[in-house]
């Protein structure tokens, strides 16, 4: 199998594929970027935490326009995962307003989104209906 | 308690498309209006505060005193996305407010015609050839398209999807038929860049941009400036009564951000920091929201209009969607929101948004709006928000000179 590499850091790839947030160890806020501190306690002591798997789907768009190279139309939108917001786009969906509502339940999916020149294959994620 | 700051003149450019003239020519034909307006000159000034979101390094202030006059003055080169307009005017009022100066003079100007899609780009590079992690998300691709988006329309309608999941009752149409109501308003304002009447079917109809906002639901890129001169309650006095009377009274002026709340840093949270700007802007003003004669808030899709009549306090919590069907954000309701036309169809020149709007005000308030006047209208409020996020509200009085 050829190496793979997450899109991004808090992706976390292998046989239970999830999404991990920064913690902050004084107030419970979470992050999902390199912190410098706490936005909200202003602590800087975090933990690394699990996010759920599963969530409900809060708010979302379907983007017909976007920068070039950027395929559409997509589905993007706000997942509540067990009271942790998460951005991510609906996938495994038909991307029209028929389809896709607030407050259905969707799951975590990963999938590749391509190999770069040494061979590497990107793994990126989102989040398809559940059921 | 510092002084009582007033609008001494102001002006606004038509916006729309002004491929002959450059940034400076638009701040100096605001700036130099505004100046005319209020029957003073540059050499009266005692700050420029300018505001350019686009070419933010390019030193707008002091390409513009080299056209329109050069006296010495301190010059506040500001940038604060959407906001950067009212952050001007603001910065303007609170050096009057300090004792340093009795006349400043504040300016928006931006040059955005065909500048297509804001906000794209949110990754951290464009993909490439080789996977390396990079920025604050160790990414090792484009992350907008691929995690959700972070471009302005994309945005804004989960804005308002979300409010519709929070409380129920929207729907496209709900949303489309306050575009209806901007488009509709527009064709008073000579000055809009799109001043034509829409029909519910031609906007829902139209492209779409991200649902539930189509492209007339989106503000439009354009060209424009506006500017305004302040003076401290004392030289008021000392001015003539005609300048009395147009003054218009800065009754509350409030910058906020947004407070860190749970989601604010995945889907931006522009509820807070407006709800947060407009309780501080009724208490420094001693009104209420049941007070306002009109209202220009921060239209920059037909979605975000929606949740800031809930933000601003013009109807109960939750109950954004009632207040609209009730018909009283429409120039002959109850609370009148965007008798400009709105950002949707009167332009979005992002630095210059907040200046025109406190412009629209004060053209009803000083009762010269002709014919889309909002008769006896004697306190409004205008709103604007950039994405980062940066919220501005004034409210404004009439004299009463
Ligand atoms: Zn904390």
């Amino acid at each position: 199998m050829a190496e793979q590499v997450p899109l991004v850091e808090y992706l976390v790839l292998g046989d239970d594929p999830h999404l991990t947030a920064q913690e902050c160890t004084g107030c419970g806020a979470r992050f999902f970027d390199r912190r410098n501190a706490c936005a909200s306690c202003e602590g800087d002591q975090f933990k690394k935490v699990r996010i759920a798997n599963e969530g409900v789907l809060r708010a979302f768009t379907i983007v017909s326009m976007a920068a070039p190279g950027v395929p559409v139309p997509f589905v993007a939108g706000v997942i509540d995962c067990d009271g942790t917001s998460v951005r991510g786009n609906v996938v495994n969906v038909e991307p029209s307003p028929d389809n896709v509502s607030t407050g259905m339940k969707v799951r975590l999916t990963t999938f590749p989104i391509g190999t770069d020149d040494d061979g590497v294959e990107g793994i990126g994620f989102g989040f398809e209906p559940v059921g | 308690m510092a002084e009582d700051v007033w609008i001494l003149g102001i002006t606004m450019t038509k916006f729309g498309k002004h491929p002959d003239k450059d940034m400076v020519d638009l701040a100096a034909e605001a700036a130099r209006g505004a100046l005319s307006d209020a029957g003073v000159t540059m050499k009266d000034m005692g700050i420029l505060a300018a505001g350019n979101l686009m070419n933010a390094s390019a030193g707008i202030g002091q390409q513009l005193q080299k056209q329109i006059g050069q006296t010495g003055i301190p010059v506040y080169n500001v940038a604060n996305a959407c906001a950067t307009g009212a952050t001007a005017l603001r910065t303007a009022v609170m050096a009057i407010k300090a004792g340093e100066c009795d006349y400043g003079l504040a300016v928006g100007v931006e040059k955005l015609s065909g500048a297509g899609l804001l906000g794209a780009g949110g990754g951290s590079r464009s993909s490439g050839t080789h996977y390396e992690p990079s920025g604050r998300y160790g990414a090792v691709a484009t992350t907008d398209g691929r995690i959700g988006t972070t471009t302005m329309p994309g945005t804004f309608a989960q804005i308002g999807m979300e409010y519709g999941h929070k409380y129920g009752g929207t729907s496209f149409e709900l949303f489309a038929k306050i575009s209806e109501k901007n488009h509709a308003h527009s064709t008073l304002n000579p000055l809009a860049a799109y001043t034509k009447k829409m029909s519910l079917e031609q906007i829902m109809g139209d492209v779409m941009i991200a649902y539930p906002n189509t492209r007339p639901m989106c503000s439009a890129n354009c060209d424009g400036a506006a500017a305004a001169v302040v003076v401290s309650d004392s030289k008021l006095k000392t001015l003539s009564l005609e300048q009395r009377k147009r003054a218009v009274k800065i009754a509350a002026s409030v910058l906020t951000t947004d407070p860190w709340q749970e989601a604010c840093q995945i889907l931006p949270d522009v509820n807070t920091l407006t709800r947060n700007a407009a309780r501080q802007a009724y208490e420094q003003a001693g009104v209420g929201p049941e007070d306002l004669d009109l209202v220009e808030l921060h239209d920059c899709f037909a979605t975000a209009e929606l949740v800031h009549y809930d933000n601003l306090m013009l109807c109960e919590e939750g109950g954004a969607v009632d207040f609209f069907n009730s018909g009283a954000p429409w120039r002959d309701g109850k609370t009148p929101v965007n008798v400009s036309g709105g950002l949707e169809s009167k332009g979005h020149p992002i630095a210059a948004t907040g200046i025109a709007n406190i412009w629209e005000v004060c053209h009803h308030l000083r009762g010269e709006a002709g014919d889309r006047q909002i008769q006896g209208a004697k306190v409004g409020l205008a709103h604007v928000i950039g994405l980062g996020s940066a919220c501005g509200v004034h409210i404004l009085e009439k004299s009463a000179a």
